[in-house]
């Protein structure tokens, strides 16, 4: 059976890379993947204050399209997504009145009590194929790359959402195992990159994006990887600004799980998206002769 | 910063406010410190998260609105991931923002912006961004 797919507004513009990586290697590990109809923006944030139901419409709109397409389970890609769309799931599953009040205001849609199970790529990888198998299908095993996981807080925070163990987790630096590269531990691995701080409080966004950066670079990588857009823009496009502004940042190439994944599988150059990221991300993978043309 | 203490202010409206919007009680907090030991965006913040929940016990929440504490926080739950007594600080602070905004005060004019910065943002910042500071 096909499985749902929520992509979210920035996989269709800014993080095209992530999406059009992503997409290409769950197709060549043999996964059917079917994009929602009429999917809407999921508010990017759950919204965290008792007396607000208006925000949770938009995440619980979405989950009502998957279910109505019969799909049992959705995956996400962008962390941020994953996390408003796994909480506002919670809330219908368990919050009796809330669930009520929300089914009742859209009454022209099917009553939804959370039937449907939001999953986010790495974990829905990790459960449907393991990482033996994933290992079995890497064509061109990403040796002696060192990369750094950077897990960032959607995708670990709140507990109740968390992927795994938001204490010490280890989910992403098997993945990366598993496609022959060597997962490097720094200690920031699971820091706030100040998310949607960078466009009200930039200085102090900067700040928190250094701290992450410095420790990934002092832990000798040679390049972060990361499934969120809003990390990837802080901590990849924004490096130049990082780095002017703070010392004991090098220069690190960033990259989408997904980027590598695509890599590994031998996907052609064209589906990693490589427009998107900064140039110091192609010339890594040119010096480490990673890349494919497809013939 | 000279603060006034009384009856008046731990049982008053805005106390109360920030325990109805957030459905947490900052009395439950014991006051040790590891919110803000963990919390990224303490480099710009005047007061932290501790002193924050204090403030609350005291019901001096219009303190903590004259400060620019609320609008740093990137709601990343560190806080509340290690919260030994399982305060839901991110809804705390979500409250105190709401506060504020509620009234239409907002902190991000939309148009200061630069169309640059909106062109490579990816939207995600943008909407999150947006719904957290503005009214």
């Amino acid at each position: 059976m096909k499985i749902g797919y929520y992509p979210g507004c920035t996989l269709k513009s800014r993080a095209k890379n992530l999406e059009d990586s992503a997409l290409a290697s769950l197709a060549a590990l043999g996964f059917e993947v079917e994009e929602l109809p009429r999917w809407n923006c999921c508010g990017a944030v759950f919204s965290l204050a008792n007396d607000d139901l208006i925000h949770h419409l938009a995440p619980v709109r979405d989950l009502i399209r998957a279910k109505d397409a019969g799909h049992e389970r959705l995956i996400t890609l962008c962390s941020m997504c994953y996390n408003t769309l796994a909480r506002a799931n919670l809330l219908m599953k368990h919050d009796e009145e809330k669930r009520k009040t929300l089914n009742l205001f859209m009454e022209e849609e099917s009553d939804y009590f959370g039937e449907v199970e939001v999953l986010h790529v790495l974990d829905f990888l990790r459960r449907e194929l393991g990482w033996e198998k994933l290992r079995a299908a890497v064509k061109r095993p990403l040796e002696g790359l060192r990369v750094a996981p950077y897990y960032g807080c959607t995708l670990l925070r709140p507990r109740e959402v968390a992927i795994e163990s938001p204490d010490l987790p280890v989910m992403f630096a098997d993945f990366l195992r598993a496609l022959g590269a060597t997962p490097v531990e720094f200690p920031e691995a699971t820091a706030c990159c100040s998310s949607y701080q960078i466009i009200a409080n930039e200085s102090a966004a900067l700040e928190a994006s250094a701290k992450i950066l410095r420790a990934a670079t002092a832990s000798s990588a040679d390049a972060l990887a990361m499934s969120c857009p809003v990390c990837e823009y802080n901590l990849g496009r924004r490096q130049g600004d990082v780095r002017s502004k703070h010392e004991g940042v090098g220069e690190l190439p960033t990259f989408y799980f997904t980027q590598l994944l695509a890599i590994a599988l031998g996907l052609p150059q064209e589906t990693l998206g490589l427009k998107w990221n900064e140039a110091s991300s192609l010339e890594l993978l040119k010096k480490k002769s990673y890349l494919t043309v497809s013939a | 910063m000279a603060i006034k203490v009384s009856v008046k202010t731990v049982r008053g409206p805005l106390a109360a406010k920030v325990k109805e919007v957030s459905g947490q009680d900052p009395n439950v907090c014991f006051q040790c410190g590891l919110c803000a030991g963990s919390c990224p965006m303490t480099g710009e913040m005047e007061i932290f998260t501790r002193k924050v929940m204090h403030l609350l016990q005291l019901g001096l929440a219009d303190v903590v609105i004259a400060q620019k504490m609320a609008y740093l926080c990137a709601s990343c739950h560190t806080c509340q991931v290690r919260c030994p007594r399982g305060i839901d600080i991110p809804a705390v602070v979500e409250a105190l923002r709401l506060l504020t905004l509620r009234h239409g005060e907002n902190y991000l004019a939309p148009e200061s912006i630069p169309a640059e910065r909106v062109r490579e943002m990816p939207q995600a910042a943008m909407v999150a961004g947006l719904r957290k500071f503005t009214a």
